[in-house]
């Protein structure tokens, strides 16, 4: 994985990252973390760790993430708990394999949260600027970035995390901007650099919706939606709720919306065909909605205030990139929202972004060594996705340049080397939104046993401070000591004795093995196991969905192993893929923009079927011999 | 071995025969022929040629060759075709010629399949097929086979692949999407649905006999105690003297096994020991316990021993099969009298033979399933089962995952070397 850079400390820093969004400041945080000197480039101190988009943290799939990058001590769930000012379970009604944890994040209470977080950190400098060039050696390998006042800063290693900086460009109706979010500079002249390094690039769109004025809203004729009940978080390190929970409100669009719509489609650049890259199929904008689902007479819009202290309402649902005028009349074309004033119309963003074949698993260019990209340069989308690809940069970069092991994240581990593993195998054709129907093995990958999976890999790494250490260890304590009290066998005679409803008969089994019934819960066992310092809610659900799902596991546990036996066979890195016969144009093509590392790489590879696979099998073969 | 080397094999049956033909495959087989025969002879147009040993020049046969450029070949490489007159010494001295050219070598059983298959000329399912193929003697294997060899079997498979990809679309939209009020919220019953209508499906394949008996044959035991007339009567339907026959009791001392075809139906006929408990014979006594196992295998027996007193066996006839000799205790109600020594009424039970074969065959031209495939399509339709009364729909889209591997396994999606090897390891040598 990566090239093995020197670690002499001759340089300025250890690793520069270039942007402040959520993958710049979970990659410069987990870097820092593992003690490595770090450069955090902002174009202001102030723009670091905003939201640009909706501010909520979380979801189907994107929980998940966030769980993980928390479990290697990261800042994205911590700082989402500082900031919450709702709190929704999504998936409630079904496993926890599948629950969406999902917060309503204050916009200014989550960047200062993110911003002490950074703070906080001893070997972690932020620099004020804006990064116009890479700095290239004479062998062309990355020493350092220089910023528009001229000075120049080095270290062996850089990470990209600059978001839709590349060739964006702004829609809103007839209206084209260039650049990236609306009313900041995009960093363009870095981006000259990277189209004349011949790196593979692809085009995508992605688009927001109008901000209102919550002010404007008619609250009262609408449907509340209040933040949960339950004290969960989204970091196990939050004790609680921190901010005062505010509701959300849902409305619908109405026939008439869509009348508006669709009188109106010809002015919309997706329709005019001024956006030619490709979004998101599912997040389509309001006038994809209606035109490709012609037949539903409404759709949900869910009213998410901003903050606390400002009146901004984003409606989730409704992106859009048509013209002010027609957003105006179909937002108020809804229930509640007739007298709506728009603040910010919504808009459409075209981008470029690197095809993230031409990555490696840490993240490095494999054409640039030294070089990380992350984040929405990679052609994904959203906070967790940019946070998750951010640690795994950070640490790759961190790594290398310290040199130390790198921390063993496979697809049966994690959702974050799922998608890792998705973005540098597959490439992406629309912008990549975690999904848990994206992860094979997602009944081991839990939001709920996040921690359990990936904390011990963490502190292996460097990567987790002394408080979450601690936690670990004592929860870890605690786990072990319940599930030594549930081995005890008992009868189903004398479960039903302490009133668990099971079949009142002979049959003796461990308690263990009764929690795999649904009918049985671990606080009805507590009378037999005993008082447990540290067993709390999260623990108990935690072990009670271990044991439930432990016969599943187990039977995936030979799939592990053949998948396993097949990531030890090594694939060369200039595998000559035209030399070998039987493949298909195709094939080859996709196999050399992803260069997978090994068998069982290739073989996830999309469209490689099971003759090339052994084609390619005799192949390394032959070249081993 | 390594599988750059260029193969040969003669493929088609031993010499002598009126004809012998030796295929060629892989990068050297077009300097093979040049080196043999002078120029290159047009693609896929037969052309008469000299064959000479290019050390010696000597002259090696007369023969017509066919010339397969790779990657349109059947084995996906270089591909050449020697048509020989089929003497034992032709055949051999143009095998010790090739054998000395540089980077050629005789192939190793099943390599030329083995070879289509990684060129992916085709893929797993039609591979086994050609195997079987390969052992069809019968008109009734011989179509079986080319159900599957020619992807028809696939095509199924494929097919149900894509109706259980459907059902986890289904299933992982519920999980990823329910909050959105766009999905159906029908999901669970046409999931049922779904599931039952493949299950039906899979039934039907898997209630099919299995591929294993029309490859080996119908087994057909005939038993009896010692000196009954068994071996007697197995020479009778094969025509030859494959069981040595004399009067001493217990000359049969092992099992014999001799495939025949009667109108085109494989059957398997055994000779078995005969069956006494006093046997002082060690040997004779062995013989004895692979008779009875036999019998536990076999799809029929033939009993020729007292009435009554065979073996349990669900399919179990009693024969009469000394209609030459007058004095012998004569069965009261057999299924048949006949006599093994003349011949007589012998045709009569051929004949219902071949009428039981209709029931225990798979439909002529139908692909049958061999223990591989009926495993793996178990596997998947266990999967579906599973989906019943499954509350959770989390593990319902984990028994679908697990139904797809299987259907992907049969298609050779799994990619283990084992697998591999062991598959064509079963390939004779020379296709």
């Amino acid at each position: 994985m990566g090239a093995v850079m020197s670690t002499t400390r001759t340089t300025d820093h250890d690793v520069i990252v270039i942007g402040g969004g959520h993958a710049g400041c979970e990659a410069a945080a987990a870097a820092a973390r593992m003690g490595a000197r770090v450069a955090l480039i902002s174009f202001t101190r102030d723009a670091i760790g905003a939201m640009s988009c909706n501010p909520a943290i979380g979801g189907l799939g994107k929980g998940h993430l966030v769980r993980e990058v928390d479990a290697f001590d990261g800042l994205i769930g911590r700082a989402a708990d500082a900031a919450a000012i709702h709190y929704r379970m999504l998936n409630r009604s079904k496993g926890s394999a599948v629950q969406g944890p999902r917060v309503q994040a204050d916009r200014v209470l989550y960047k200062r949260a993110i911003q002490s977080m950074l703070g906080a950190l001893p070997t972690l400098a932020i620099v004020e600027g804006e990064a116009v060039a890479l700095d290239l050696g004479e062998n062309g390998r990355v020493q350092g970035v220089i910023l528009a006042d001229g000075a120049s800063i080095s270290a062996p290693a850089v990470i990209l995390a600059t978001g839709t900086f590349l060739g964006g460009r702004l829609f809103r109706g007839e209206e084209i901007v260039e650049g990236g979010r609306t009313g900041e500079a995009a960093a363009t002249r870095l981006a000259e650099q990277m189209y004349a390094a011949g790196l593979p690039m692809a085009r995508l769109k992605t688009g927001t919706p109008p901000r209102i004025d919550g002010r404007t809203i008619d609250w009262a004729v609408l449907e509340e939606q209040a933040s949960d009940s339950e004290p969960w978080t989204m970091s196990p390190l939050t004790p609680g709720r921190q901010v005062p929970q505010i509701f959300c409100a849902i409305t619908r669009t109405t026939a008439q919306t869509h009348d508006i719509i669709r009188a109106n489609l010809h002015r919309s650049p997706l329709f005019s065909g001024a956006i030619g890259a490709q979004g998101p199929r599912y997040c389509p904008s309001i006038e994809d909605k209606i035109h490709r689902f012609g037949d539903r007479d409404g759709h949900q819009v869910f009213l998410e205030p901003e903050g606390l202290d400002t009146h901004l309402v984003y409606p989730n649902g409704i992106s859009t990139s048509l013209p002010a005028d027609v957003q105006h009349d179909f937002v108020r074309s809804m229930r509640g929202l007739e007298a709506a004033e728009i603040v910010v119309p919504g808009y459409a963003v075209e981008y470029d972004h690197i095809d993230p074949r031409a990555l490696d698993h840490w993240l490095e260019l494999r054409a640039m060594p030294g070089i990380f990209c992350a984040g929405q340069i990679n052609g994904t989308t959203g906070y967790e996705e940019a946070a998750a690809q951010g640690l795994i940069a950070g640490i790759g970069a961190a790594s290398a340049v310290l040199g130390r092991e790198r921390p063993v994240l496979d697809r049966a581990n994690s959702y974050m080397a799922v998608m890792i593993d998705d973005l540098v195998l597959q490439g992406v054709t629309e912008p990549y939104r975690m999904l848990t129907a994206r992860a094979e093995y997602r009944l081991r990958l839990r939001a709920n046993n996040a921690s359990d999976r990936l904390t011990a890999i963490a502190m292996q790494a460097g990567c987790v401070g002394g408080e979450r250490a601690a936690w670990f260890e004592a929860r870890q304590a605690a786990k072990r000591q319940t599930i030594k009290a549930l081995q005890q066998s008992v009868t189903g005679h004398s479960l039903a004795g302490h009133g668990v409803a099971v079949k009142a008969d002979g049959t003796r089994q461990s308690l263990y093995e009764w929690l795999r019934f649904p009918a049985v819960s671990l606080e009805q066992l507590s009378p037999m196991i005993g008082e447990i310092a540290g067993l709390d809610d999260d623990l108990a659900a935690e072990i009670e969905e271990d044991a439930r799902y432990a016969p599943y596991l187990e039977r995936q546990e030979a799939e592990l192993r053949d998948l396993r036996a097949n990531e030890r066979i090594m694939l060369a890195g200039d595998m000559d893929y035209r030399a070998i016969v039987g493949l298909s144009n195709e094939m080859v093509e996709r196999l050399e923009a992803a260069r997978p590392e090994t068998l069982a790489e290739a073989a996830r590879v999309r469209g490689i079927t099971p003759a090339a696979l052994a084609a390619i099998l005799v192949h390394a073969r032959r070249r081993a011999a | 071995m390594s599988d750059s080397d260029t193969i040969f094999a003669l493929s088609s049956g031993a010499p002598p025969a009126a004809l012998a033909v030796i295929r060629i495959s892989g990068t050297q087989a077009g300097v093979v022929l040049r080196a043999m025969a002078g120029k290159l002879p047009a693609p896929r147009h037969a052309s008469l040629r000299t064959l000479c040993d290019p050390e010696s020049g000597g002259e090696l046969d007369r023969a017509l060759l066919l010339w397969f450029p790779g990657p349109a070949s059947a084995t996906g490489e270089d591909l050449a075709e020697l048509h020989l007159h089929g003497g034992r010494a032709v055949v051999r001295a143009v095998e010790r010629v090739l054998a000395a050219q540089p980077g050629v070598r005789l192939a190793e059983p099943g390599e030329f399949t083995r070879r289509a298959f990684q060129h992916g000329r085709i893929d797993l399912a039609e591979a086994e097929g050609l195997s079987d193929l390969l052992f069809a003697e019968t008109e009734w294997q011989r179509q079986s086979a080319m159900a599957l060899a020619s992807g028809r079997f696939s095509r199924c498979v494929e097919g149900w692949r894509e109706q259980v990809l459907m059902l986890s679309a289904l299933v992982e939209a519920e999980l990823d999407f329910s909050d959105e009020d766009d999905v159906a919220s029908d999901s669970v019953r046409r999931l049922e649905q779904g599931a039952g209508s493949l299950m039906t499906e899979m039934d039907a394949a898997l209630a099919r006999p299995p591929a294993e008996r029309l490859r080996e044959g119908i087994r057909i035991v005939i038993a009896g105690p010692p000196n009954s007339g068994k071996s007697t009567l197995l020479n009778r339907l094969a025509e030859r003297d494959a069981a040595i026959v004399s009067d001493i009791a217990g000359t049969t001392r092992d099992l014999i096994e001799v495939p025949v075809a009667f109108g085109g139906v494989p059957f398997l006929l055994t000779d078995t020991a005969g069956l006494r408990e006093d046997s002082g014979d060690a040997i004779e006594a062995i013989g004895i316990e692979r008779a009875a196992a036999a019998i536990a295998r076999a799809d029929l027996v033939l009993w020729l021993g007292a009435e009554g007193e065979g073996p349990l066996h669900p399919r179990l006839w009693e024969i009469d099969a000394r209609l030459d000799l007058a004095e012998r205790a004569a069965k009261r109600k057999p299924l048949l009298r006949l006599s093994a020594r003349t011949g007589e009424n012998i045709g009569a039970l051929v004949d219902r033979l071949i009428a039981l074969a209709a029931d225990m065959l798979p439909p002529m031209g139908e692909a049958a399933l061999n223990r591989r495939q009926a495993a793996l399509i178990t596997a998947c339709r266990d999967a579906l089962h599973a989906l019943e009364d499954c509350g959770d729909l989390l593990i319902a889209a984990e028994h679908l995952r697990n139904a797809r591997r299987s259907l992907d396994a049969l298609l050779g999606h799994t990619h283990t070397e084992d697998m591999l090897d062991a598959l064509f390891g079963r390939f004779c040598i020379g296709k």
